[in-house]
C-alpha cells in the first residue's frame, strides 16, 4: 500500500528526515515510536503534502502512484489521511459545510454524483455515533471552542466519513483522559478492514494497548533504527529511549 | 448668515473640483428651483455659499486621507436637472438580487421616485413613503423641521453638493407607535448614456415607538462612469426601532458617495448594515449622534473588493449622553490591488457615563498589492465608560488552509470557504432572515466572480 524508499525532506534549509524506508501492507497496524525531535511528525506532514516540507531525495508510492506529485487534496482523495497532532480551529466554516465540501470532492474525483442532502445528513449521523460525538459539535465550526477530547474525536468522526485507505494518527493520544482515548481507540478499531492500514505514531504505550500493532519502528534523528513486533513498544515503555539510542551510536 | 431665499450665491474660493459645480449652479439655479420644491430650495444658496468656502476636500484633509473627494468630482459628468423622464420601467426591466423576500418593493430612477405604478399592498395609516419633493409640497412643515436639520452643509462639501443639487428622493415617515410589518425595499436605479451624477437626498422620520426596516439596493444598468452622491438623515423618536440595509451592487465605473446621518432620541434601537458588494470608488460616511438615555446602535459593514475597487468607510458615534450602546463591526476583503480604508471615531462627551462602546475591523488582504488603511479612534471625557476597539489585517489562515486540503477539499475550494466564513460574520447581524440567506448567496456569487455576469448577458433584462 505504501512503500517510502530512501526518503529524505527538510524544512527551512534544515534536513529532518535522512533516508526514511517504510513498507506498510494493506491490513497492517505500524506504530511509530521515538523521542521528541526525531522527525515523527515530520514524517506524517511529509506524506501529506504539507507546503512547509520539501522533500530533497528519495521516493513513496501510495498503491502505485508515485504520492510526492500528488496535491494535497488529492493524496487524500487517494485514500490518505492523518488525523492531526493539533486540529485547527476554522471559526465561521460550519462542521456540515466542511463535511461536505471534504465528501463530495472526494465523491468527484471517484467519478461520482454529490450526496443528496439527506443521505449525507444521514451518514453524518451513523459516523458520528461511533465516536460518540455530540450533535451540538457538529452543528458548530469546525473545531471552534471544542476540548482536546473532543478535537481528537472529531478528528477520528473524519475519518470515518472519509474512510481513508491509510490513516495516520499523530499523537492521537495526548491531551486525551483515559475515556476519551478508549473511544477514539474504538472508533479506529471499528473503522479497521483488512484492506486498510493505520500508522501510529505515538510517545508511548498506552495508545497501543488499544490499538494493537503489527510493527513497531523505532525513528531516531531522522532515521527508522530499529523495527520489531509489539513486545518492542512493551519493552520501550519499560526502558525508555536510552538503550535504543546507544545500539545507534 | 446668508440668506435662505431666493439670492443668488456669492462664488468665491479656490478653483478645485466645485468650481463647475458652482458655475453650473448660477447658470441653472432657476431650473434647479423650477424642478424641485420649496423646502429643498430654501438651503441651496446656503450650501452653495458652504461648498465655496470649503472646497471639496482631498487627501491633505484628516477625514479624507484615503479617498481624494476633489479628484472624484474633476470629470465632466452630466446632470438630469431639467428633470426628464428616464424611460425605464424598473418594474419590468430590473430584477434584483434579492427576490422572494416578501418586501414593499419601490424603486428610484437617479435620484427620482418612481410613482408610476406602486405596490398594491398599502402600507399602514398615517405612513408616508414617496418622492420627496411631491410629499414636502403636501406636508411642508413636517419636511421643513427635518430636512437638512442633521445633514452638515458647512463642514461636508460633499453634503453641501447634494443639499445644493439634489431636487428628489425619498421620504419614508412612520407616524408615533406605529409598526411597518413589511420590509420595504428601495432599489435605486441608475440609467444614462452619457457619464452621469445623482444627487440623491433620503429623509426618514420615526416618531416615539415607531419601526421600521428598510433595504436599499444599489444599482447600475449602463456602461457609463456614474457618481451617485446620496444623503440620508434619519430621525429616531424615543423607543423606536430601525433597521437600515444597504446593499451597493453596481459597476467598477461607478463612484458612490454618501453621507449618513443618524438621531436617535433614548431606548430607541437602531442596525445599520451596509454591504459593498461590487462598486468602483466607494465612500460611506456615517455619523450616529445617541442622544437620549438608553439609546443603541448597532453599526456593521463589509466590504468585498478586488481589481483596482476602493471601499472607504467613515464612521462617527457621537455618546452625547449617558447609558448608550454601540457596537460597530466592519471587515475587508481584498483582493488584486483593491484598497480598503475604515476610520471608526467613537467620542463619549462629558457625563455620558456608563457608555458601553466596542469597535472592531477586520480585514483579509489576498495579495501583497491589497492594501488596507484603518484607524479606530477613541475620544473619552467621562470616567465610568465600557469603550473597546480592535483592528487587524492578515492574511487567510494557512494552517486552516491546509487543513482543510488534507481533508480533501481544493486549494481553491478552500479559500471560497474561509473568504465566506470571514464575511459571514457580518451577515449573522442582518436581522431579516431572507435578507441573511440571500447575502450568503450573493456573497458565494462574488467569490466565485460570478456576480454581475447576469446583468451583462441581458437574458433578464
Amino acid at each position: 500500500m505504501l512503500k517510502v524508499s530512501n526518503l529524505h525532506a527538510s524544512i527551512n534549509g534544515k534536513e529532518i528526515l535522512k533516508g526514511i524506508d517504510l513498507e506498510v501492507r494493506p491490513g497492517e497496524v505500524h506504530a511509530i515510536m521515538g523521542p521528541n525531535g526525531s522527525g515523527k511528525s515530520t514524517l506524517s506532514n511529509v506524506l501529506v503534502g504539507h507546503p512547509s516540507y520539501e522533500v530533497t531525495q528519495g521516493a513513496v508510492e501510495f498503491n502505485g502512484k508515485n504520492l510526492l506529485e500528488l496535491s494535497p487534496e488529492d493524496r487524500s482523495h487517494e485514500g490518505l489521511f492523518l488525523s492531526f497532532q493539533y486540529p485547527v480551529e476554522i471559526p465561521g466554516v460550519s462542521m456540515v459545510n466542511f463535511m461536505r465540501a471534504a465528501i463530495n470532492e472526494q465523491r468527484k474525483y471517484r467519478g461520482l454524483a454529490p450526496l443528496a442532502a439527506n443521505e449525507f445528513l444521514k451518514l453524518m449521523r451513523e459516523k458520528r455515533a461511533l465516536v460518540e460525538l455530540d450533535s451540538k459539535l457538529a452543528n458548530r465550526s469546525v473545531n471552534e471552542g471544542f476540548s482536546g477530547g473532543e478535537k481528537k474525536k472529531n478528528e477520528i468522526f473524519q475519518m470515518a466519513m472519509l474512510e481513508p485507505r491509510l490513516s495516520i494518527l499523530d499523537e492521537t493520544d495526548s491531551g486525551l483522559d483515559i475515556d476519551a482515548l478508549r473511544i477514539v481507540a474504538e472508533g479506529v478499531n471499528k473503522l479497521k478492514t483488512p484492506e486498510t492500514s493505520t500508522i501510529v505514531i505515538t510517545h508511548y504505550q498506552r495508545l497501543l494497548d488499544y490499538i494493537k500493532p503489527d510493527v513497531v519502528h523505532v525513528l531516531y534523528k531522522g532515521r527508522i533504527v530499529k523495527t520489531a513486533g509489539p513486545e518492542l513498544a512493551l519493552e520501550i515503555e519499560n526502558r525508555g529511549f536510552d538503550w535504543i539510542k546507544k545500539e545507534v551510536e | 448668515m446668508t440668506p435662505r431665499g431666493e439670492q443668488a450665491p456669492s462664488l468665491r474660493g479656490r478653483a478645485g473640483g466645485e468650481a463647475q459645480y458652482l458655475t453650473l449652479y448660477r447658470e441653472c439655479r432657476d431650473m434647479i428651483f423650477r424642478h424641485s420644491c420649496d423646502v429643498m430650495n430654501a438651503l441651496r444658496d446656503e450650501a452653495c455659499e458652504h461648498l465655496a468656502q470649503s472646497g471639496f476636500p482631498t487627501r491633505n484633509d484628516e477625514d479624507y486621507k484615503y479617498t481624494d473627494v476633489d479628484a472624484l468630482m474633476i470629470p465632466d459628468y452630466g446632470l438630469n436637472l431639467g428633470r426628464l423622464d428616464i424611460p425605464v420601467n424598473p418594474y419590468d426591466v430590473f430584477k434584483c438580487d434579492v427576490p422572494n423576500m416578501s418586501t414593499s418593493l419601490y424603486f428610484m430612477v437617479g435620484d427620482a421616485f418612481y410613482s408610476k405604478s406602486l405596490p398594491k399592498a398599502p402600507l399602514p395609516e398615517g405612513v408616508l413613503l414617496g418622492s420627496l419633493k411631491e410629499l414636502s409640497s403636501q406636508h411642508p412643515e413636517l419636511v421643513a423641521k427635518h430636512y437638512d436639520q442633521l445633514a452638515d452643509t458647512k463642514s461636508n462639501a460633499i453634503t453641501a453638493l447634494n443639499t445644493m443639487l439634489a431636487q428628489d428622493g425619498l421620504l419614508l415617515y412612520v407616524p408615533k407607535g406605529v409598526v411597518v410589518e413589511k420590509p420595504i425595499q428601495l432599489v435605486n436605479i441608475l440609467r444614462a448614456d452619457v457619464n452621469f451624477m445623482v444627487n440623491r437626498r433620503v429623509l426618514i422620520i420615526l416618531e416615539d415607538m415607531a419601526q421600521a426596516r428598510l433595504l436599499m439596493c444599489d444599482h447600475a444598468m449602463d456602461e457609463v462612469d456614474f457618481l451617485a452622491n446620496q444623503v440620508i438623515e434619519v430621525f429616531v423618536g424615543a423607543g423606536a426601532s430601525f433597521e437600515l440595509y444597504e446593499l451597493e451592487e453596481t459597476t467598477p465605473r461607478t463612484c458612490r458617495l454618501s453621507n449618513l446621518y443618524i438621531h436617535q432620541q433614548a431606548d430607541s434601537n437602531v442596525l445599520v448594515n451596509g454591504v459593498t458588494l461590487m462598486g468602483g470608488t466607494t465612500r460611506n460616511a456615517t455619523r450616529v449622534t445617541l442622544a437620549g438615555r438608553g439609546a443603541h446602535i448597532n453599526l456593521c459593514g463589509m466590504a468585498i473588493a478586488d481589481n483596482h475597487q476602493h471601499v472607504d468607510n467613515h464612521t462617527f458615534i457621537d455618546h452625547a449622553v449617558s447609558d448608550c450602546t454601540s457596537h460597530e463591526l466592519y471587515k475587508y476583503v481584498l483582493d488584486d490591488e483593491a484598497t480598503g480604508a475604515f476610520a471608526g471615531k467613537v467620542l463619549v462627551r462629558e457625563g455620558a457615563q456608563h457608555t458601553d462602546s466596542q469597535q472592531t475591523n477586520r480585514n483579509l488582504c489576498l495579495t501583497r498589492q491589497a492594501r488596507m488603511y484603518t484607524q479606530p479612534q477613541l475620544e473619552i471625557y467621562a470616567d465610568d465608560v465600557k469603550c473597546s476597539h480592535g483592528a487587524t489585517v492578515g492574511q487567510l489562515n494557512e494552517d486552516a488552509l491546509f487543513y482543510m486540503q488534507q481533508r480533501g477539499i481544493s486549494h481553491a475550494e478552500a479559500r471560497q470557504l474561509l473568504m465566506r466564513a470571514f464575511v459571514g460574520e457580518v451577515i449573522d447581524e442582518v436581522g431579516l432572515e431572507a435578507l441573511r440567506d440571500r447575502l450568503h448567496h450573493l456573497v458565494e456569487k462574488r467569490f466565485r466572480g460570478e456576480l454581475g455576469q447576469c446583468r451583462e448577458c441581458n437574458a433578464c433584462k
